[in-house]
């Protein structure tokens, strides 16, 4: 048997040394720029939503709008079990995720029959009609006001919240770390190697014996948990849920995250993710209004001259460099 | 016979608006057939290996794998029943490696597509398989590129590598050697040679050499309708089938020159 090469597919289980770095900048970021861990743990939140929206877009081609669907139930989710008095921080994160999962298995079925534009119109239409219904829903919501005084115990008895944002950003890591190790394994077994497949060529796929449709739901199903528990983290982060969470405006953000990153490489959101919120942060303290002008160009300048976004783009003109070189 | 035979088609008929592409074809292939599916262009030959597999649903008609009822099934089902299919156009996973688009069908046929937790590269016996496979069609010096990149010949035998990887009962191979240059039709000769007998295949060929060599029974579409069905030089010197491959003016022609020959 001969050696699987580094890049192949087959072998996405195994750490990169990009990878190893990132976690272990995460973790230094905690050390050097303690007066911006609320944003770092906004940051790695993002992270993982954009991670899960990978799994879908990047590693099944499923094109979505309605990924903030499954964020905001997450993140409604753990509201809720704490204002029932269901305060463990781990337990309601898995129920969230649980939740976001299931409701991800019961419209998977139907949405995945579409594919394309089709496919981008009906999640789009799903995402404003959810928003709009929780909207409407305030008893349940709290509407406009969001929920507020959603509070949740040490994590794990022994970590509090108010530490200046310490807990929750070590704790959103601890997250991360996991949802990526799990991710990495997912995308280099069969399952996922089929389910690359199916991106490519679904029809080629269903003349290999594949029905598709399973996959895809179940790969829709995974995408929706990891979602509903990045919700979950923003819940716990943030001791609030506003109906932001379940806005287009959220779905769109992720699917910009990617491309920005790079799709189908699940590191890409490592690197999408971060750069958007950090630059989005310091560009709207510059203006308010006009912080779109610093990260429009941006995305412009990516999607045509790099493939692969950020991180396809550092290959490119690594791999000329090295070609330049003697 | 007592035997049952590996694929049987009755009746199969497909209409497009007022295009009627297949008119009642009954089609039989007995276990270890090879079969080669002739006729001229538009005959509706590649519409009937799609009713066949199932990528089209026919109007009427049955169809029946070893004694099994297919009719109403998808063509997944009948994929992993055991009826696999080539394309005339290669199809495949363009940006995945050679070895990785064999691997996707070695790992669906040993149903360990739901296999989610275990990595794709500690997987020994598909990856055994799938180097076999790699092998055997000698694609060894391009297995780990991108197998939209390698010459067109080279994924025409990528298709059979795919379609051997499936465990077929019975194969339709659709145009297997157009854009396979001479040098390494060989290899798909000695790949269709070392078949295992019992596999029944149904080839679309026009090259009458590969018809010859391999083709233990010919059958003739035309017009959608399956004119004859025999052994193959009885079959081809039929004046009918002269007749639509070469035209009545044609034919006369050519028996004129050989009554001077």
């Amino acid at each position: 048997m001969t050696a699987l090469p580094a890049n192949s597919i087959l072998s996405r289980h195994r750490w990169n040394a990009g990878e190893l770095v990132w976690l272990v900048c995460a973790l230094g970021c905690f050390f050097t720029f303690p007066e911006y861990l609320a944003l770092g743990t906004a940051v790695l939140v993002m992270v993982l939503l954009v991670l899960s929206y990978d799994l879908l877009l990047g590693f099944s081609g499923v094109l979505s709008l309605g990924h903030a669907v499954y964020f905001g139930l997450g993140a409604f989710t753990a509201g809720w079990l704490s204002l029932a008095g269901w305060k463990d921080p781990v337990l309601d994160a898995l129920l969230a995720a649980a939740a976001s999962g299931l409701a991800a298995a019961l419209l998977g079925p139907f949405l995945l029959r579409l594919t394309g534009l089709p496919l981008l119109m009906v999640t789009l239409a799903l995402c404003v009609l959810v928003f709009e219904a929780a909207h409407l829903a305030t008893p349940i919501t709290g509407g406009d006001d969001g929920l507020s005084g959603v509070q949740f115990a040490p994590v794990l008895g022994l970590f509090d919240w108010g530490l200046g944002g310490r807990t929750s950003y070590l704790y959103s890591l601890a997250w991360l770390t996991l949802v990526y190790v799990l991710l990495k394994r997912v995308v280099a077994s069969p399952f996922g190697v089929i389910l690359q497949g199916i991106r490519e060529n679904p029809k080629r796929m269903r003349l290999m014996g594949n029905r598709v449709l399973p996959h895809l739901t179940i790969s829709y199903s995974i995408g929706g948990a990891l979602a509903g528990l990045a919700g979950a983290l923003f819940t716990e982060a943030n001791a609030f849920v506003g109906l932001g969470v379940l806005s287009l405006e959220t779905s769109i953000d992720v699917l910009v995250m990617l491309v920005l990153g790079g799709v189908g490489t699940l590191s890409g959101a490592l690197i999408g993710a971060p750069v958007y919120m950090v630059l989005k942060h310091f560009a709207s303290q510059w203006s308010p209004f006009y912080w779109m002008l610093v990260i429009g160009p941006l995305l412009i300048a990516v999607v045509l001259f790099g493939r692969g976004g950020l991180l396809g783009s550092a290959r490119t003109i690594v791999a000329r460099w090295r070609r330049a070189q003697p | 016979m007592s035997q049952t035979p590996a694929l049987e088609a009755r009746g199969l008929s497909k209409k497009f608006g007022a295009l009627h592409v297949t008119r009642d074809v009954s089609l039989t292939l007995a276990a270890g057939a090879r079969t080669a599916l002739i006729g001229p262009n538009g005959a509706g030959k590649t519409t009937l290996i799609n009713l066949l597999t199932g990528v089209l649903r026919a109007d009427a008609g049955e169809l029946r794998l070893l004694g099994e009822d297919l009719t109403r099934t998808d063509s997944a089902l009948r994929t992993r029943k055991g009826l696999v299919r080539t394309f005339q156009i290669s199809s495949l996973f363009t940006p995945l490696s050679v070895f990785e688009n064999i691997f996707v069908a070695v790992a669906q046929a040993a149903g360990r597509a739901f296999s989610i937790w275990r990595p794709a590269a500690r997987e020994r016996q598909l990856l055994e398989r799938t180097e076999a496979l790699v092998v055997q069609l000698k694609l060894q010096a391009d297995m780990h590129r991108a197998v939209g990149e390698i010459a067109y010949g080279r994924q025409r035998l990528v298709e059979i590598a795919i379609a051997l990887a499936l465990d077929p009962k019975v194969l339709l191979l659709d145009e297997p050697a157009a854009g396979i240059p001479s040098t390494e039709l060989d290899l798909l000769h000695s790949a269709m040679h070392g078949l295992p007998e019992d596999i029944a295949v149904l080839m679309i060929e026009h090259d009458m050499h590969m018809v010859r060599s391999f083709a233990s029974q010919v059958a003739v579409l035309v017009d959608g309708s399956l004119l004859m069905c025999g052994e193959p030089r009885a079959v081809m010197s039929h004046p009918q089938v002269q007749a639509v491959y070469l035209g009545t003016s044609g034919q006369q022609r050519f028996e004129r020159r050989l009554a001077h020959a």
